[in-house]
Order: C-alpha cells, then sequence, then structure tokens
C-alpha cells in the first residue's frame, strides 16, 4: 500500500516536472495582476478572461511568440500587489507585467515597476498620477485615465441641456476623480454634491435628500455592489424613469447580471460597449459570449485589447523583449485594429480615443446590455498629459 | 426640510432600526443566554440573501424565497450548532472569537465557490417595486413591507419570550444559566434552540433585503458590525433593548447621514464640510456607543443579574 502511495507520487512529481520544462520553453512571460477574490473579484475575472482569450485566438502566440501567462491576485490590497510584483520580476524573471483592476494597487506596484525597468501594459486602473507628474515612458494603458469616462459624462450633460445635476460618488480618492471630471466637462449647475461612505449598503437617506432638491438629472460613480445597491433603491423609490440618472463603472458588465430589468434606462460612460459594429469588437463579444456564456464587460474588451497590442508590439520587434526602448517604441505605434476603433498614445501612455455614452437597454436577444447612444468626445486624450515631464 | 421630506427620513431610520434588529435579536440571545460571541452571525444573514436569491429565480416566488430561505437558516443553524459550535460553549471568548472569526472567511470563500464571484439577481415582486404614494408623499414600497415584516417579528418574538414556556426558560437562562441547567433544564437543547431562532432571524433578514442590496460575497461584515453597536447599546441579552438600540442606531446612523453635512454647510467652508460631514456621519454611531457606555455601561436595558 504504502509503496504503491510512493509509485503515484513518484509519477506526479516526474508529470511536474515535465510541466515545469515545459513552461520553460516559452519565450515571452507575462505577468498578469488582478483583483480576482473578494467582492470585487468579477471585475479581475472578466479582465483575466478577456486577456485569455485575445492569447487563445492568437493560438498561444502574441507576434508569433509562444507566451506564458503567470496569474496573480493582488485581493484588492496594495502591499499583496507589490508582492506579486516583487515575484514575478525576481522570481518568474517576467518580461511584461499587464492587468491591474484597481488604482489603489496601481500606485503601489508603479514603483517597484519602474525601479525594475519592466515593460507594463495596463488594462483597467488609470490614476491621475502616472498620468501626469508621475508618468513613464514603459508604462501602457488599454483602458482610459479615471477621469476620461466622468468628462464623457459630463459632455453628455452639457450636450443635453441639464441645468442642475445632482452628484455623488463614494468619499475617497476615485470618487472625488470622477466628481471633479465630470464637473470638467458640464457647464450646468450642481444642484448638490454629496460623498458616502466606502462600501455604504444603503441609499434610503440621501435619495430621498436628493428627490427634494428636485434636480434636472443624476450623475453617481458607484462601483461594484454600490452601485447595485443605490440603482435597485433608486428605482424602488420611483426615481428611475423620472430623474435621469447617469452613471461611470456603475452600470456595467459586472453589475448588469445582478441588476437586469432594475437598471433599465440608466445612462453610462465609457469608451466600448458590446453592440460596436467593427470587425475586431463583433469578433470579441462572439468569441467571447461562446465561450464564457456571459455578454462581455468592458474591463474584458480593455484586457481582450491588451493582448493584441501586445501582439501588434512582438510582432514588429520580431519577439524580441530584450531591447526594452525598441519594444515600448513598439507598442506605442499601437499598429493594431483596436475593438473601440481609432486608438493611439499620448507621451504618458495613456490612450486619445473617442469616448461614447450608452443606455442599458434590451440587445436583440432580450438581454439586458449597453446600447450606444452617442459619440460625445472624438480623439479625446487624458486631462493630466499636460504635467508629464517626458 | 419640509415636512415630507422629514417623515421620509424618519421612516427611513425606522426601517434601518427595523432591520437592524431582526439581526441584533438573534446575536442578542446568542450572546446573552449562551455566553457565545458569534462572528459568523452576519455570514448567516449574507446565506440567508443567497438562499433567498437562488430559490427566487428557481420558483419565481418571492414570498416562497422569504419563507423557505428562512426554514434553511433555521436547520443550518441547529446543524451547525450540534456540529461543532456547541464544543466551543465552554470555551473563552477569545476561543470563539477566533472560530467563528474562522468561519466569516470561509462562508464568504464558499458563496463564491458555489456561486461564483458576480453578485446575484433578486428583485421584489412588481406590485411592491415601485413606490408608494399618499397625496405628494413618495416611499418606497418595498420598504414599508420591511418595516411591517420587522414590526410582526418584534411582536411575535416578544409573544414567545413573555408569554410561553421556553421563552420563561430563555429569560431565565439570560439571567442565570447555571440556575436553569440546575433545576433540571436541558441547557444543551435550549441553546441549539436559541441559537437556530437567531440563526432564522439573520436568515430573515438577508432574505428581505435581497431586492435592495447587492448579494455578494462579504455582504454580512458592515451590518454585522452595526449589530453588534446595537446589543451593546441595548444591553445584552435583552430582546427589549435590541429593539430600542436597532431603532436608536438607525435613526442616528440616518439622521447623521442627512443632517451633518446640512449643518455643516451652513458654519464652514463648502470643501471643508463635504470632507468632514461624511467622516463624521460615519462615526456618529460609535461615538453615540461610547457615551451611552459611559453613562449606563450594562447598556441602555441590561438584562438584571447575570450569573455566569
Amino acid at each position: 500500500m504504502k509503496n504503491q502511495v510512493r509509485k503515484y507520487l513518484g509519477s506526479a512529481a516526474i508529470v511536474a516536472s515535465t510541466l515545469v520544462g515545459g513552461t520553460a520553453l516559452a519565450d515571452v512571460k507575462i505577468g498578469f495582476i488582478a483583483t480576482t477574490s473578494g467582492p470585487a473579484a468579477a471585475l479581475g475575472q472578466d479582465m483575466y478572461d478577456g486577456f485569455m482569450l485575445g492569447i487563445e485566438q492568437l493560438k498561444g502566440k502574441l507576434g508569433g511568440v509562444k507566451v506564458e501567462v503567470i496569474k496573480e491576485d493582488d485581493q484588492l490590497k496594495p502591499d499583496l500587489g507589490v508582492q506579486a510584483v516583487n515575484k514575478l520580476i525576481e522570481r518568474d524573471k517576467v518580461d511584461i507585467i499587464a492587468g491591474v483592476t484597481f488604482s489603489n494597487v496601481m500606485m503601489a506596484i508603479a514603483k517597484p515597476m519602474a525601479d525594475a525597468n519592466i515593460i507594463f501594459v495596463g488594462s483597467n486602473a488609470g490614476p491621475a498620477p502616472l498620468a501626469g507628474a508621475q508618468c513613464n515612458s514603459q508604462f501602457f494603458f488599454t483602458a482610459w485615465q479615471n477621469n476620461q469616462q466622468a468628462e464623457s459624462v459630463g459632455k453628455y450633460a452639457t450636450d443635453t441641456g441639464y441645468k442642475n445635476v445632482y452628484v455623488m460618488a463614494p468619499n475617497y480618492q476615485a470618487g472625488k476623480d470622477a466628481i471633479a471630471g465630470f464637473k470638467s466637462q458640464f457647464a450646468g449647475g450642481i444642484a448638490g454634491e454629496v460623498y458616502t461612505k466606502v462600501g455604504q449598503p444603503d441609499y434610503s437617506a440621501e435619495i430621498a435628500q436628493l428627490q427634494a432638491a428636485n434636480p434636472d438629472a443624476v450623475y453617481v460613480f458607484y462601483p461594484g455592489g454600490m452601485g447595485i445597491n443605490f440603482i435597485k433603491q433608486f428605482r424602488q423609490a420611483g426615481l428611475l424613469g423620472k430623474i435621469p440618472l447617469m452613471t461611470v463603472s456603475t452600470a456595467d458588465g459586472s453589475t448588469l447580471p445582478a441588476l437586469k430589468e432594475t437598471a433599465i434606462g440608466v445612462i453610462s460612460g465609457t469608451f466600448w460597449g458590446p453592440d460596436f459594429k467593427n470587425e475586431v469588437s463583433k469578433n470579441f463579444v462572439a468569441a467571447f459570449e461562446k465561450k464564457y456564456g456571459r455578454i462581455p464587460s468592458q474591463y474584458a474588451a480593455q484586457s481582450y485589447d491588451s493582448a493584441l497590442l501586445i501582439d501588434s508590439a512582438l510582432k514588429k520587434t520580431g519577439g524580441n523583449v530584450s531591447n526594452k526602448k525598441a519594444f515600448a517604441d513598439a507598442l506605442r505605434a499601437a499598429e493594431f485594429d483596436s475593438l473601440r476603433g481609432n486608438l493611439k498614445f499620448s507621451k504618458n501612455g495613456f490612450p486619445i480615443q473617442d469616448m461614447f455614452v450608452f443606455e442599458v437597454a434590451k440587445d436583440e436577444q432580450g438581454r439586458v446590455s449597453l446600447k450606444t447612444l452617442t459619440k460625445t468626445l472624438s480623439n479625446h486624450p487624458d486631462s493630466f498629459v499636460g504635467q508629464c515631464p517626458l | 426640510m419640509t415636512f415630507n421630506l422629514v417623515l421620509a427620513q424618519s421612516l427611513n431610520g425606522f426601517q434601518f432600526g427595523i432591520l437592524l434588529f431582526l439581526m441584533a435579536a438573534g446575536l442578542t440571545l446568542v450572546f446573552g443566554i449562551m455566553s457565545f460571541v458569534n462572528l459568523a452571525h452576519g455570514s448567516l444573514y449574507m446565506l440567508g440573501a443567497y438562499f433567498a436569491a437562488t430559490i427566487a429565480s428557481y420558483s419565481g416566488s418571492y414570498v416562497l424565497a422569504v419563507i423557505l430561505a428562512t426554514v434553511c437558516l433555521l436547520v443550518l443553524g441547529w446543524l451547525l450548532d450540534a456540529g461543532g459550535l456547541a464544543i466551543l460553549h465552554k470555551r473563552g471568548h477569545l476561543d470563539q472569537v477566533l472560530a467563528t472569526f474562522g468561519l466569516v472567511l470561509f462562508f464568504n470563500e464558499l458563496v463564491q465557490v458555489i456561486w461564483g464571484n458576480a453578485p446575484l439577481y433578486m428583485d421584489a415582486p412588481d406590485a411592491l417595486a415601485g413606490s408608494f404614494s399618499f397625496l405628494d408623499f413618495n416611499y418606497p414600497a418595498y420598504r414599508l413591507v420591511i418595516i411591517a415584516a420587522g414590526l410582526g417579528v418584534a411582536l411575535g418574538l416578544y409573544l414567545l419570550i413573555e408569554r410561553t414556556r421556553i421563552g420563561m426558560l430563555i429569560r431565565a437562562g439570560a439571567s442565570n444559566r447555571g440556575m436553569v441547567g440546575a433545576l433540571g433544564v436541558n441547557i444543551n437543547w435550549l441553546n441549539r434552540f436559541v441559537f437556530a431562532l437567531g440563526a432564522a432571524l439573520a436568515g430573515l433578514a438577508g432574505a428581505l433585503v435581497g431586492p435592495i442590496l447587492s448579494i455578494q460575497s462579504g455582504m454580512g461584515e458592515p451590518i454585522l458590525i452595526l449589530t453588534l453597536v446595537v446589543i451593546v447599546i441595548g444591553g445584552i441579552g435583552s430582546i427589549r433593548g435590541a429593539f430600542y438600540g436597532a431603532l436608536v442606531v438607525g435613526i442616528v446612523d440616518t439622521m447623521g447621514r442627512v443632517l451633518l453635512p446640512v449643518w455643516l454647510s451652513q458654519t464652514f467652508s463648502p470643501s471643508f464640510s463635504s470632507a468632514v460631514g461624511p467622516a463624521l456621519a460615519s462615526m456618529l454611531v460609535y461615538v453615540l456607543m461610547a457615551v451611552i457606555l459611559a453613562i449606563k455601561p450594562d447598556g441602555l436595558f441590561p438584562v438584571k443579574a447575570r450569573g455566569s
């Protein structure tokens, strides 16, 4: 009996060693950091799924080179993010780090990545300092600078002619940025500005105050579960459909499955939606739905795009990543068909792109999804590139 | 503020208090009678919401979902106590805190393994999904249901505790559990009943909030902290204390969130008040707890002569 166990263990060890041996053959190693556990896990999971779908469609190769992806979960904790970066750089010796879900983790890992002279291709977090004073010539962001989405909604509110908008966000940096971004493009007045506790479950009191202020429209930034809570309660107060509700990162692919019909009519600002008609986008949406059985969120789209971007750069350098400068230049050229249409990079590595607003509505198959409403800003750069010393 | 707004905010505070009462009633009984610190009470609330959402999506019936989820948690509470927690009754509070905190982590991961990372969908029945209007006063209809359900449970608990034999034993257990055991009452059975009852109430609270909150892993923790505040304010082991404590916390928390930023903005600059207001409002219930503990260290309605 004991011998048998030993034999199994022996063969398991052999199998394991061949696995390790197999991975050593990979030519380019990519470390993918995302938040894939805890309450915000759905977001990080979508990013990873989108990224892996891109690689899978290119048959495991980017730019003709075999890639190995090492996934790390930061659990939304900056210190664990730093640990993951150190492990990826020192133990796994990765060539590229990609992903990163939250801005606080991004801020914590920017310094160790810069010190190690690593190439970074981020696909969600886009904090202002990294676009401005702390910009880096080897960092690229395939999503948006945090303020860009809010600016899109601010422009929409101006174009629609709202005079009096009530704004709300959680009381932390990203919430304040979302309000500042909105205000920078909004010409009308602010009926009320409310900051709530981060992670607050119940908004009944704030919604009653909002109703009493009688605004033309409401703008909120409530990512994840906070957004689900807010939209459910906003509708139950009988306000959805009566007062327009404009949002950023609130009614998106990560929350709509839990909201369904509850969210119909909500306005959301971002750079891409699943109903985009270009070929890259249509192909991505169809492949994602087939593989994962759900509508891809923007987070999946951003990450899919980051795989395509790395593919285009590796093609240009012939699979060579050892010359960091040449590889960064190849990334900056962004010579690939993005699922958003136009994509160029500013000198700080943040996108210059068209921004849109969407409305939550049913798609052709009767599922609740995002429908493109209008383009708000064309070839829109981020607002901090002027502060970047590069 | 207009009269309608004051009325709406009072109802909001009252409704929040009722919800806290459902949580606090179970926790205070378990704490008071069994001297058992159960940090996993918030996990039971979360499981109530998950069960209700799952049952609602399969059966399509909201009422069935709430009833079945409550029953499920009653059974689960019984099984948890029988399956291991009972061992902890005789151990110190630190052991209990460590073990039940472990359960919190375990349940948070378990729901992700079973139901996945994404939050679940649950909505109120169509008749209750909108708002209730009376003259020019609007209030979310579903929240009135929560108030009614909570008051019903409060009445039921009052009758159970004050008018039945088992209630008499529970009251006796809260005062002096050693003596109750010495008089020949099966204290283990009583403990198990109380624990299961507490779990069922937490499950009911979870099922009731399903339509207004995001059903996700970790949703039990914020409410658990406020529940602990409630039972400390109300007096540990006292249902009456839990009821009034919950209403006080619910109303103070709601009114603080509404009024503090308004008052501050009248005296200070807008940037100062918008920075300080939310921070102060979220501290308010803890300040209240500190003040009450300074004046009445055993809470507002202490259970007299607690034996240990």
